[in-house]
C-alpha cells in the first residue's frame, strides 16, 4: 500500500504544470474557444514531443506504457489550465480502444501514429435514444462480398471533427442477420457517407454529432475478429471517466485558489468577504468536496485494471461523487464571486462551463449513483 | 502507487485475523453490535483491551518503551480495519488514546510508572473533564477552578457531557490554577482520583434512551499536586497535544463501512419488504457508500505519507468532519431502511440482556437511537462549526 508519488510521476507533474502554466492563459483560452478547429495544432505537437502522446501506448507500439495514474496527473493539470486538446478522444479512448480490440497489424498501423502525434481518433459509441445506456446501440453494420456497410447516427462524439480515424460503434449484421454483437470500425472521416456536423463544446473544445448513411468500409475495418465490444468499451469509458475525474479536479482546484484570492480582496461592508464565517465555512466545504473528488479520481484510476464490477463501480462511484462535487464548487465559485460571476470578463463562467460538461459526459451523478447501486446489487443474490 | 498491501503486511493481517478469531467471543460481538452509544460498557469493553494488552497490542499508538507494539502506520490501518470488519468492542479511548500519550509527554517519571501499565492493563478506566455547562465550543473559557492550599489543589467547579464518568475510577481534567491575560493561560492538566470525597456525578440520558455522559461536581475535592501533569498552567498545551494526537492517524472508514453493511443487509432482507428495491434508497446506499470510498483514500493518502515520514498536513482535519457527517448519513438511512419499525425503540438497556421480548426484530433494536444518539457526532469533539473553522484556517488561510 502505497499512494505517495514515485519520482517519474513527480517529474511528469511538475514537467506538465510548467507547461499548462506557460502555454495556457486566458487569451489563449478565447482564442481557442472561437477557433473553427477548436485546438492549436502546435501544442499538440509539443504534447507529442514531450512524450504525452505515447504516455499510455505499449511500448511495443513506440508508446511509454504508463497507466491511469499518470494520465490522471497529465489529466489534473490540463484542468487546471483548461486545455482543449483532444487528449481524451484520441489517447485515453481511441489509443485504448485499438490497444483493447485490434489486431496486431491494426495496432501496428495506429498507434505509433498515435504516439508521434500524426493521427488522431475519435470513438463515436452513443446515440440519442441510448441515453447513457452503453449497451443500447442502433447503429448497424451490414457484411457485404466486399466487407461492411455502416448506417445509423452517432451524438456527443468528442473531437470528432479533428480526428483521422473514427472508431464507430455498431451492431454486427452478418449472412445470419443481427448477431447482438457490437462491433468497432475503423472509418476514415474522409470516407463517403459520413457526415459530421461538429459544434463549439460547452466548456471548451469541440464535439459532433454523425450521420452514417451506407459508408462502405473493408474487411478489416471491424477492430480485432469481431467478438462482442461491449466488455471493451466499458472498460475504455470507465477508463476516460476516471481521467476526466482528475481533469475535474483540477478546474475545481482552480475555481478553489481563484474564489479564496477574490473573497481576501474583495471588501464590502469595510472588510474583506473572507472575514465572514458563513464565506469561510463556504470555502472548506468547497475545499473538502475538491479533496474528497481527488481521492475518488485516484481511486477510480487504481483500480482501472480490476477484475470489471470492481473497477465499474469505481468508475462510476467516482463519476457521481466528483460529478456532485463539481456543480457544488463551480456554483459556490460564481455565487461568491457576486455579479461578475456570472459574466464573460472573468474566467469562471470558462471553468464551470467544463465542469457542467463533465458531469454531463457518459452521465450524470444520478445515472451513475443508480449503476453503482444496480453493479452493487448483481453480487449479492436477491 | 498501489493500493494492496505487500506480503509482510498480509502476513499481519492474518495474524490480527487469528488473533481476533481466538479471543472475540459471541457474547462480546453481540453486545458490541447491540449497543447504540459510542462505547461498549467496561465489562465488555475491557474484556477487549485485556486480551489486547496479553497480546501485546493494549496500546497501538505508544511508543515501545511503554509498551506499544511498534506498527507502521499501515499495520495500524490493518488493525483498525481488521478489529471494524469482527465487529470487536469499542474500547473506551479516554485511557490509552487520550491521557496516555500526555503523561508520555508530559508527565513525571513517577507518573508514567504509575498510570500507565495500569492504562494499558485495563485496572483503570478513565474519564475525560474538560467540557463545563459554561464552555462548550469555547472550552479554554473554562471556570472550574483549582486553589494552591499547601501540597493540594482545591478544586470546585463542574464539569459536563463527561462519558463515562460512572464507571471511571480516574478523571483527567483541564482546570483554572490562575487568571492570565488570555483565557487560555492559568489553565492546569490534572489527573483525579473519582473516588475523592466532595465528587458527585449525575447521570444524563441522550435521546437514544443510552446513558453514556454525566455531569460532575466538584465540592471543596482535594486532589495532590503531584497529580498535575506537566507545569502548572501550561494545561491548554497538553490538552491540543491530546486533541491532536489523533490527528494524522484517523482510521474510521471501516467501521463507517460495516454500519452501512449492516443498513444494506436489512435492506435487502424480507424484514424490511425489501427495501432495496425503492430506486431511491437503492441510490442513497450507493451515494453514502461512495462517500465512505473517499474518506477511506483520503485516510489511505494521509497514511502514505505518514508511512514516508511526510507530514500530511491540513488533509487529516477533513477526516473528523466527514467521518461524522458520513456517520450521520447511515443511521439516517438506517431509520428509512426499517420503515414501521422505526416507530417501535426498546427503551430497556443494555440491549444485549433484555428479559423481554423486544417489539422489533433484535438487527433493528439499535437503529433509531444511533440515529438519535448520532446527533452527536458532529457536536462533540469540536463541532463541524468549528471544524471548519479549522479547515478555513490551517488549509485555506483566512
Amino acid at each position: 500500500m502505497d499512494l505517495n508519488l514515485s519520482d517519474e510521476q513527480k517529474l511528469l507533474r511538475e514537467s506538465v504544470e510548467r507547461f499548462v502554466a506557460g502555454s495556457y492563459d486566458a487569451d489563449h483560452r478565447r482564442k481557442m474557444a472561437n477557433d473553427p478547429l477548436g485546438y492549436s495544432p502546435a501544442v499538440w505537437k509539443q504534447f507529442a514531443e514531450l512524450g504525452w502522446l505515447a504516455l499510455p501506448i505499449p511500448e511495443e507500439f513506440d508508446g511509454l506504457g504508463g497507466g491511469a495514474v499518470e494520465i490522471g496527473i497529465l489529466m489534473e493539470a490540463f484542468g487546471r489550465g483548461l486545455v482543449s486538446e483532444p487528449y481524451v478522444a484520441t489517447v485515453v479512448l481511441g489509443a485504448a480502444l485499438i490497444d483493447r480490440c485490434g489486431s496486431a497489424a491494426q495496432k501496428q498501423a495506429i498507434l505509433p501514429k498515435v504516439a508521434d502525434g500524426s493521427l488522431k481518433l475519435a470513438f463515436a459509441h452513443s446515440e440519442r435514444a441510448a441515453r447513457f445506456d452503453l449497451a443500447k446501440v442502433a447503429a448497424t453494420a451490414n457484411k457485404t462480398a466486399q466487407g461492411w456497410r455502416l448506417a445509423g447516427s452517432k451524438i456527443a462524439v468528442l473531437d470528432g471533427h479533428a480526428a483521422d480515424e473514427i472508431i464507430v460503434s455498431a451492431l454486427i449484421h452478418d449472412h445470419h442477420g443481427p448477431s447482438g454483437r457490437i462491433g468497432l470500425f475503423l472509418v476514415r472521416a474522409t470516407a463517403p457517407g459520413l457526415s459530421i456536423s461538429d459544434y463549439q463544446r460547452l466548456g471548451g473544445g469541440r464535439a459532433c454529432n454523425i450521420d452514417l448513411s451506407g459508408v462502405e468500409l473493408p474487411d478489416d475495418a471491424l477492430l480485432g475478429d469481431g467478438h462482442d465490444a461491449l466488455p471493451a468499451i466499458e472498460w475504455a469509458v470507465d477508463r476516460a471517466m476516471a481521467a476526466l475525474g482528475a481533469e475535474a479536479v483540477g478546474i475545481m482546484q482552480t475555481l478553489l485558489d481563484t474564489t479564496l484570492e477574490y473573497t481576501k480582496i474583495r471588501k464590502q461592508f469595510g472588510r474583506p468577504l473572507s472575514a465572514n464565517q458563513v464565506i469561510r465555512h463556504r470555502l472548506a466545504d468547497m475545499a473538502m468536496q475538491v479533496d474528497e473528488s481527488r481521492s475518488m479520481a485516484l481511486r477510480a484510476a487504481l483500480k482501472v485494471e480490476s477484475p470489471p464490477l470492481d473497477r465499474a463501480r469505481a468508475a462510476s462511484g467516482a463519476k457521481a461523487k466528483i460529478g456532485k462535487c463539481a456543480r457544488f464548487v463551480g456554483e459556490q465559485s460564481i455565487q461568491l464571486h457576486g455579479g461578475m460571476g456570472v459574466t464573460e470578463e472573468l474566467e469562471v463562467g470558462a471553468y464551470f462551463k467544463r465542469l457542467v460538461a463533465f458531469d454531463t459526459l457518459f452521465g450524470g451523478s444520478a445515472h451513475h449513483y443508480a449503476r453503482h447501486a444496480q453493479l452493487g446489487r448483481t453480487s449479492v443474490p436477491a | 502507487m498501489d493500493l494492496t498491501f505487500n506480503a509482510e503486511e498480509r502476513a499481519f493481517q492474518s495474524e490480527v485475523r487469528g488473533f481476533i478469531a481466538k479471543n472475540l467471543t459471541d457474547e462480546m460481538k453481540r453486545a458490541t453490535a447491540l449497543t447504540p452509544s459510542v462505547f461498549s460498557d467496561p465489562d465488555i469493553g475491557m474484556a477487549w483491551q485485556r486480551a489486547l494488552h496479553r497480546q501485546g497490542w493494549g496500546a497501538p499508538g505508544w511508543p515501545v518503551e511503554y509498551g506499544g507494539p511498534d506498527w507502521t502506520p499501515a499495520q495500524r490501518w490493518i488493525f483498525e480495519t481488521e478489529s471494524a470488519r469482527a465487529g470487536v468492542p469499542n474500547v473506551n479511548v479516554m485511557g490509552v488514546k487520550m491521557v496516555g500519550p500526555v503523561i508520555i509527554g508530559f508527565g513525571s517519571p513517577e507518573q508514567k510508572n504509575f498510570y500507565l501499565p495500569r492504562i494499558l492493563s485495563g485496572e483503570d478506566y478513565w474519564c475525560q473533564g474538560y467540557s463545563e455547562p459554561g464552555s462548550g465550543s469555547d472550552l479554554s473559557s473554562l471556570k472550574t477552578r483549582a486553589v494552591r492550599d499547601g501540597d493540594d489543589y482545591i478544586i470546585n467547579g463542574t464539569k459536563i457531557w463527561t462519558t463515562h464518568a460512572h464507571h471511571a475510577n480516574r478523571m483527567f481534567a483541564l482546570v483554572r490554577t490562575s487568571d492570565g491575560e488570555r483565557q487560555q493561560d492559568g489553565i492546569s492538566f490534572i489527573l483525579i482520583d473519582m473516588t475523592t470525597p466532595g465528587i458527585t456525578t449525575r447521570p444524563i440520558l441522550t435521546i437514544g434512551g443510552d446513558h453514556e455522559v454525566n455531569q460532575v461536581f466538584f465540592d471543596d475535592v482535594r486532589v495532590p499536586v503531584a497529580n498535575r501533569v506537566g507545569d502548572e498552567g501550561k494545561g491548554w498545551t497538553y490538552g491540543k497535544y491530546l486533541l491532536e494526537f489523533e490527528r494524522g492517524s484517523g482510521i474510521a472508514s471501516a467501521k463507517l463501512r460495516e454500519g452501512l453493511k449492516a443498513i444494506a443487509e436489512l435492506a435487502e432482507s424480507d424484514l424490511t419488504g425489501r427495501a432495496i428495491d425503492s430506486p431511491d434508497i437503492a441510490s442513497r446506499i450507493s451515494e453514502v457508500e461512495v462517500d465512505i470510498d473517499a474518506l477511506e483514500m483520503t485516510e489511505l493518502r494521509v497514511l502514505s505519507a505518514l508511512q514516508t515520514g511526510q507530514n500530511p498536513g491540513a488533509v487529516s482535519s477533513i477526516l473528523k468532519l466527514r467521518n461524522s457527517e458520513i456517520r450521520q448519513a447511515v443511521t439516517r438511512l438506517g431509520v428509512d431502511v426499517i420503515g414501521h419499525d422505526a416507530l417501535a425503540v426498546e427503551p430497556m438497556r443494555p440491549l444485549y440482556k433484555l428479559n423481554h421480548e423486544p417489539a422489533t426484530p433484535e438487527d433493528m433494536l439499535t437503529v433509531v437511537p444511533e440515529y438519535l444518539n448520532g446527533r452527536a457526532y458532529t457536536i462533540f469533539g469540536g463541532t463541524s462549526e468549528i471544524q471548519r473553522d479549522i479547515i478555513a484556517k490551517m488549509m485555506l488561510g483566512i
